[in-house]
């Protein structure tokens, strides 16, 4: 038992040293020059500036720009996470009522009409930096509008910026609504 | 289910039961000391841990008392140390947003927790831990608990083969050094790359501040997340760096790390029943075991799949489309990301809880009472294919009671692998089996009645009553994923969860370890007419069987009341909502 205790020590703290130290700085290392765009995470830049992450979803407002799904975290990556509100929850359906009511007041033609399943509902993480291309093209009408530019150009706009499944198979195609946003503004700027 | 999701599940199926196959092969070469590829660069290495550890200490051969002492005094001092790092996290370096340390309550669950595979989570990475604690306090016990599982199967693996009467299972040590340098270390090294490479961040940057393009900042915490997500799922451990845990973009940012962190999880519990074919010398028995955990993954993948994207009237009716198409996913995308959908969702999860890993790309919470309900009661069984090493080991209790069982019924003589059933082994078979139930219903009926247990509660009614259930059965499970409305940061969750994942991990291990050992000290016999033979598709469903049986009338009360009820009250007619 004693000499097993001296082990157990020992090997405690090689492991340690191995697994909790090395093994993530060496990985850090490796990956900081292999890969220094996605291992400092995937920051998009405009004239230098940092304004956002590709990754990771935020706030859009106005009928100028293309919005992305409900966040039970306010789009705080401090705090990820979904409502995580049950599937009978009164809640649940209230706030989904209200996101409904409050598209169909600023867009009438929506009344009455299903809306993509993404649209309204909020995402596992409070981050989900997509939406699917149902509803990036249910929004393409009144973006144009507010901003003046054919609805066929902004339809085109976001069928170039739909990421099909992988394989064709896997997950479910995207639109990442900041590169579509940025787009949108760089195509308006080049008119 | 529709043909997409049909294809994406038996691809999945398809390519991870191909892979377990030549891993299978070589685990166990690695566990039967033979040689292997790796020989060459990873030998040196090895020694030089064993003379570290103490040239002495590595060369005694074990038997099961030996195996199970060495396994307590190596977690405790390992989950000694993440308490240490843990509590006093604000005074150690690598803390660049200087959080504060972690109460005495946080840090025993979150030791207990992880230095016991299970990675239950009582606290959001990114708004608690620094750098240094998602490295040494987290990622360290994520590789040495998987560890710990594999050598404790081993031993029991060896215990069943023995020819000496158990006094020479083998060498705790070796096979811990064995286990981390041949099957952990090479994979992690190059599987974290592809990671990264699809945008799963690797850095000691632990925040990035953005100055959006509609004016306002955002202030966005990462640190080194793929590393930690490669051994998260291959280690079956399922602790996420954010609290959103693989449904946040930064840990699993495409459909292919889905896929990639989706195989990690399966392929070695999987290979570990076809090595444990190997090692006892009888491929027959591990064919029979490896169908019937196949054919339990395979009914809990469709079930939860078609129950996701068949949606709900509660979703119907505030006028979100149910079917898939048209450029959109369809089903119930509550808590789920686009990215993967519906299906790529109910697979991950599933997966996750059949594999004892507790990673989840969308919230449990939210699923449809049924998707919910495939969740809960693969943890209750424990056993369909199961975490690092004690899934097998599960599977064997079960076993061993339907041998007693079929023998009864049938009046032969209950032998398995040629070792006679006798009291003392269906006495410790029934008591690693019983104190599952036992640890998780007796604390769920708890805090069911008390104040402070209802108080955390994040839905009412018989979601409610899931939640709290879902919570002890994944501590118990050593899963970790959980029903998050529940705030499980209180004293009472704190204290009762982290006993529940210690009592779940060592008293079941020490109950499966003994039995390996008092089946080890007992003669061979002969395989006669009377044998009842295990290693037979007949047999094959008794035993499956026998686990449904079991289970179910253990928890058949608790999933009544929690998700099934809940089913029959979403799909009524008379509900707040109005008729459908």
């Amino acid at each position: 038992m004693r000499q097993y205790l001296g082990s157990a020590v020992r090997f405690t703290i090689v492991t340690w040293l191995l697994f909790g130290l090395g093994y993530p700085l060496l990985e850090v290392g490796i990956n900081q020059v292999l890969f220094p765009g996605p291992a400092n995470g995937s920051l998009v830049r405009l004239h230098g500036q940092v304004v956002g992450s590709r990754l990771i979803e935020q706030r859009f407002t106005g009928a100028a720009w293309f919005h992305g799904r409900p966040s039970a975290v306010h789009d705080d990556p401090r705090s990820s996470g979904g409502s995580n509100l049950g599937p009978l929850s009164s809640k649940l359906f209230r706030h989904l009522m209200e996101r409904r009511q409050r598209l169909e007041r600023r867009h009438p033609s929506l009344v009455g009409k299903r809306l993509p399943a993404d649209m309204i509902t909020s995402s596992g993480s409070g981050l989900d930096p997509d939406i699917s291309p149902a509803t990036a093209y249910l929004q393409a009408p009144w973006v144009a509008r507010a901003r003046g530019i054919p609805v066929a150009i902004v339809r085109r706009l976001v069928t170039s910026h739909i990421r099909g499944p992988w394989l064709g198979l896997f997950g479910n195609a995207r639109v990442n609504v900041l590169m579509l946003n940025l787009a949108l503004q760089n195509a308006e700027h080049g008119r | 289910m529709t043909a997409s999701a049909f294809w994406q599940i038996a691809i999945v199926l398809l390519v991870a039961g191909g892979l377990s196959v030549p891993v299978g092969h070589y685990l166990a070469r690695v566990f039967m000391n033979e040689r292997t590829f790796l020989d060459p660069v990873l030998d040196p290495l090895d020694r030089l841990a064993y003379r570290i550890i103490g040239r002495e200490t590595v060369s005694v051969p074990m038997t099961w008392k030996g195996y199970a002492v060495n396994m307590l005094l190596t977690n405790v001092l390992m989950g000694l140390l993440i308490y240490l790092i843990l509590v006093w996290q604000g005074a150690l370096p690598l803390n660049p947003l200087h959080f504060p340390d972690l109460n005495p309550f946080l840090a025993f669950n979150t030791a207990a927790s992880f230095i016991t595979n299970t990675n239950w989570q009582n606290y959001g990475g990114e708004s608690t831990l620094s750098l240094l604690s998602q490295m040494a306090a987290i990622t360290f016990p994520m590789f040495t608990s998987a560890a710990t599982g594999f050598v404790v199967a081993i031993g029991f693996f060896r215990a069943l083969a023995s020819r000496n009467g158990g006094q020479d299972l083998g060498n705790f040590y070796r096979d811990f050094v064995r286990v981390l340098t041949r099957v952990f270390l090479l994979p992690c090294l190059l599987i974290t790359p592809i990671l990264v490479w699809q945008g799963s961040p690797e850095t000691l940057g632990a925040m990035a501040v953005a100055h959006l393009v509609q004016g306002g900042t955002q202030h966005i915490p990462m640190g080194p997340v793929a590393d930690l997500e490669v051994i998260k799922h291959l280690g079956t451990n399922g602790g996420g760096f954010f609290n959103a845990n693989s449904a946040h973009p930064f840990e699993n940012p495409t459909p292919l790390t889905n896929f990639i962190e989706t195989l990690l999880m399966m392929v070695t519990p999987m290979a570990l029943v076809i090595a444990f074919g190997r090692i006892v010398g009888n491929k027959k028995l591990a064919r029979v075991m490896y169908s019937v955990m196949a054919l339990m993954l395979v009914a809990a993948l469709v079930v939860a799949v078609s129950a996701e994207q068949g949606g709900t009237p509660l979703l119907a009716h505030a006028g979100l489309m149910q079917h898939a198409g048209h450029g959109q996913a369809g089903g119930n995308m509550v808590g789920k990301e686009v990215r993967f959908g519906v299906t790529q969702s109910a697979i991950f999860n599933t997966v996750s809880t059949a594999f004892t890993t507790g990673t989840v790309n969308s919230t449990p919470d939210s699923y449809t009472p049924i998707g919910g309900m495939v969740l809960l009661v693969q943890m209750m069984l424990n056993c369909v294919f199961g975490g690092k090493g004690v899934g097998a080991l599960n599977f064997l209790m079960y076993g061993i009671l339907a041998v007693f069982i079929a023998g009864l019924m049938v009046g032969r003589t209950p032998e398995f692998l040629g070792k006679k059933i006798e009291k003392r082994e269906i006495v410790l078979a029934s008591l690693a089996l019983l104190i599952h139930p036992l640890i998780i219903l007796v604390p769920t009926a708890w805090s069911l009645i008390a104040p402070y247990g209802v108080s955390s509660l994040g839905n009412s009614g018989s979601h409610g009553l899931s939640e709290i259930l879902y919570a002890f059965t994944s501590a118990a499970a050593n899963n970790g994923s959980a029903f998050a409305g529940l705030n499980g940061n209180t004293p009472w969750y704190n204290v009762s969860l982290g006993l529940v994942i210690l009592f779940g991990r060592y008293v079941s291990i020490i109950f499966m370890l003994a039995l390996g050992g008092s089946l080890a000290a007992k003669p061979a016999v002969q395989e006669t007419v009377g044998t009842l033979r295990t290693d037979t598709a007949l047999f094959g469903g008794f035993w499956l069987a026998t686990i449904i049986v079991v289970g179910a009338l253990t928890f058949f009360p608790g999933l009544v009341l929690g998700p099934i009820a809940e089913f029959f009250a979403l799909h009524a007619h008379h509900m707040p909502w109005g008729p459908r």
